[in-house]
């Protein structure tokens, strides 16, 4: 029999009974909609957490005050319990690291802000012109800090969103003076909003100048030194050299604590991707389910079809025939059940990223290569033995029974 | 030398514990072009017959010559080639795929076959026309009438050019008119050369036969042709 006559004839045997393909062409398609949509959600937490993360800035190392590690007996740390102030010097050293390509010191504190009697509380970042591009944010009116030497703090102020919407509602909010603490500063830019950050949200941020904003707390201390390294290789090289830059400024006592984006970026990332794994195996077992329906629906056929597997046998069809023709019905079915599923899945996809437009949910190409795949697989596996099953009927007993 | 010649066929059925001898020493030789009928009671072994005659079953022992070649030797496979090319089957309940239409049915044996598409349009157009169902084409086997299903499976038979036709109870579950009218083609094809051999429990259509074979219990009880060379006619067949 030539493949595409087989083709025909398993095509046409199996919409000779829609609604029983249609229920085994549903299952298999329910099992790959089930793997494409929950590893979309997998997928897309992995995604959701490495994008959070980057959008602190890439290529990042930061440092801050105090060891976080345990040293041995050290007869600096005996004199000196507390460690000592990073200050905007120690950043402008680390500056001189090849590694390095750019850094922003930042000085964190709470203060009021007030304009035409509205006042709140807001977090204040005291950093310099760089912060920007370290950060990776964007401006939604005006300009960032002016670059300026770092000790000097010119009297202005970059806001976030929600701080220029709740204090100057629809006014322009650009070149107005804004009281911080027991200062007067003008509001130079005002922040994309963003809506995501991880641990500061940058819409009730008030950046103003390093120096000015160590005045206002009155303290010479750096909260963090955000460093970015030249590029990713980089980054192991940047972090050491920021550590031994410090160090020698410090009276070789090491005392901050170095740590990179890329740790723990790299921890996340495997650790979500070992739960979309896990789903997909979950979502697996589905399929299974549905290669097995599938068997059981092409071994009823094999059972209602008896006198007809009898009388293509009696018509001259070796068993090789009958075998291709059920296994072909069979792998038609999962096929078009998987495609319908893939289908159904990248639908379902679609739709959580329409309801929740920051969560990326797309579906990895491993786990659509592989829910298809798997669902061929068990479709054809799951047919062999009904076909064979068709194959080894005796012809004289099928054609006897109708 | 003969179309078909059996010598000691056995074929023996196990029933429980007991054992049931379908056919027993069974010697028939049937010349190309002759005009059988297989007749006796329920149980006799006529359809045990006529299924070894189609390599759809296997004797226990003997052999079964068909043109010359022992074919009871033939794997699985090859039967199914000889089946394909020298023997067609008419049944008495027509045995059509439901699913397929009648030009479609008429050309399942040629699709089986590999033949390809264009030259399969061409003969079962032509077997269309030869036993007038060109209007039922396209028709399914369940808006075809009694007859006109029996047309089509004739006509699926004989699409091969086979040696010979077995044809069981033919006109069993047909009527009268349609019966007679479904006997004529087969003798008609009969004329031209093919071998035919009905299984049948009617005595009028086992009397139209030139050679009657009565079984009974497994053995040949009567055979009116029994030398087998009373059909000389029978030269101009193609084997």
């Amino acid at each position: 029999m030539r493949l595409a006559d087989t083709f025909r004839f398993a095509r046409d045997a199996a919409t000779g009974n829609p609604l029983r393909t249609a229920l085994s062409v549903l299952a298999m398609s329910i099992g790959v909609a089930a793997v494409v949509v929950l590893t979309a959600l997998g997928d897309g937490a992995r995604r959701y957490v490495v994008d959070q993360f980057s959008s602190l800035g890439t290529n990042l190392v930061i440092v801050l005050p105090g060891r976080s590690g345990t040293g041995g007996f050290n007869p600096a740390t005996a004199i000196t319990s507390t460690p000592r102030d990073l200050t905007v010097d120690d950043a402008a050293a680390i500056l001189r690291s090849p590694a390095v390509k750019r850094l922003a010191p930042l000085a964190v504190g709470l203060s009021e802000i007030s304009y035409g009697g509205r006042l709140r509380e807001a977090t204040v970042a005291g950093t310099t012109a760089e912060f920007l591009e370290v950060r990776r944010m964007d401006l939604a009116q005006g300009r960032f800090l002016p670059r300026e030497d770092w000790n000097r703090g010119s009297s202005v102020a970059v806001i976030g969103s929600k701080i220029r919407e709740e204090l100057f509602g629809p006014e322009p909010a650009i070149g107005q003076l804004v009281r911080l603490g027991d200062r007067r500063l003008r509001v130079v830019g005002v922040l994309k909003s963003t809506g995501q950050g991880l641990g500061m949200n940058t819409d009730e941020l008030v950046i103003v100048p390093v120096a000015l904003a160590q005045a206002i707390f009155n303290s010479n201390t750096l909260f963090r030194i955000l460093v970015e390294a030249k590029s990713r290789e980089a980054i192991p090289q940047a972090k050491d050299q920021t550590l031994e830059i410090i160090k020698s400024r410090h009276q070789g006592e090491e005392d901050v604590t170095v740590i990179t984006q890329d740790a723990v970026l790299a921890t996340f990332d495997k650790l979500l991707s070992a739960l979309t794994l896990g789903v997909a195996g979950i979502a697996a077992i589905s399929l299974a389910v549905a290669g097995i329906l599938v068997m059981n629906v092409m071994l009823v056929a094999v059972t209602q079809r008896t006198g007809e597997i009898g009388l293509l046998k009696a018509l001259g069809a070796p068993a090789r025939t009958i075998r291709l023709a059920f296994l072909m019905e069979a792998a038609m079915l999962s096929t078009v059940g998987a495609l319908v599923g893939y289908g159904l899945g990248q639908a379902g996809a679609f739709a959580i990223r329409q309801f929740f437009p920051v969560f990326p949910a797309y579906a990895p190409q491993w786990a659509v290569i592989a829910g298809l795949g798997t669902a061929l697989a068990t479709g054809l596996i799951f047919g062999v033995m009904p076909a064979r099953r068709a194959a080894r009927l005796d012809p004289v007993e099928a054609l006897m029974r109708r | 030398m003969a179309l078909i010649e059996l010598s000691g066929i056995e074929r023996v059925f196990h029933l429980g514990d007991s054992e049931v001898h379908a056919l027993a020493a069974l010697d028939l030789s049937i010349e190309a072009g002759e005009y059988v009928a297989v007749m006796g009671p329920s149980g006799s072994g006529k359809s045990t017959l006529l299924n070894l005659l189609g390599l759809l079953d296997r004797p226990n022992a003997g052999t079964y010559r068909l043109e010359g070649r022992d074919i009871t030797t033939l794997s699985p496979d090859e039967q199914a080639k000889v089946r394909s090319e020298r023997i067609g089957f008419v049944f008495q309940s027509f045995h059509l795929v439901p699913r397929l239409t009648a030009a479609e049915n008429i050309a399942l044996p040629m699709t089986l076959a590999g033949i390809p598409p264009r030259e399969r349009a061409e003969r079962v157009a032509q077997a269309l026309r030869d036993y007038g169902l060109e209007n039922r084409a396209d028709h399914r086997p369940d808006q075809l009438s009694g007859g006109q299903r029996q047309r089509v499976a004739i006509a699926r038979a004989t699409i091969m050019r086979p040696a010979m036709i077995l044809a069981d109870e033919p006109t069993g579950n047909l009527d009268r008119a349609t019966g007679d009218e479904v006997v004529r083609l087969l003798e008609e094809l009969n004329g031209r050369g093919v071998t035919l051999v009905v299984v049948t429990h009617d005595q009028g259509l086992g009397a139209r036969a030139r050679r009657q074979i009565m079984m009974e219990d497994g053995h040949l009880k009567r055979d009116s042709g029994a030398s087998g060379h009373r059909n000389a006619e029978a030269a101009g067949n193609p084997s």
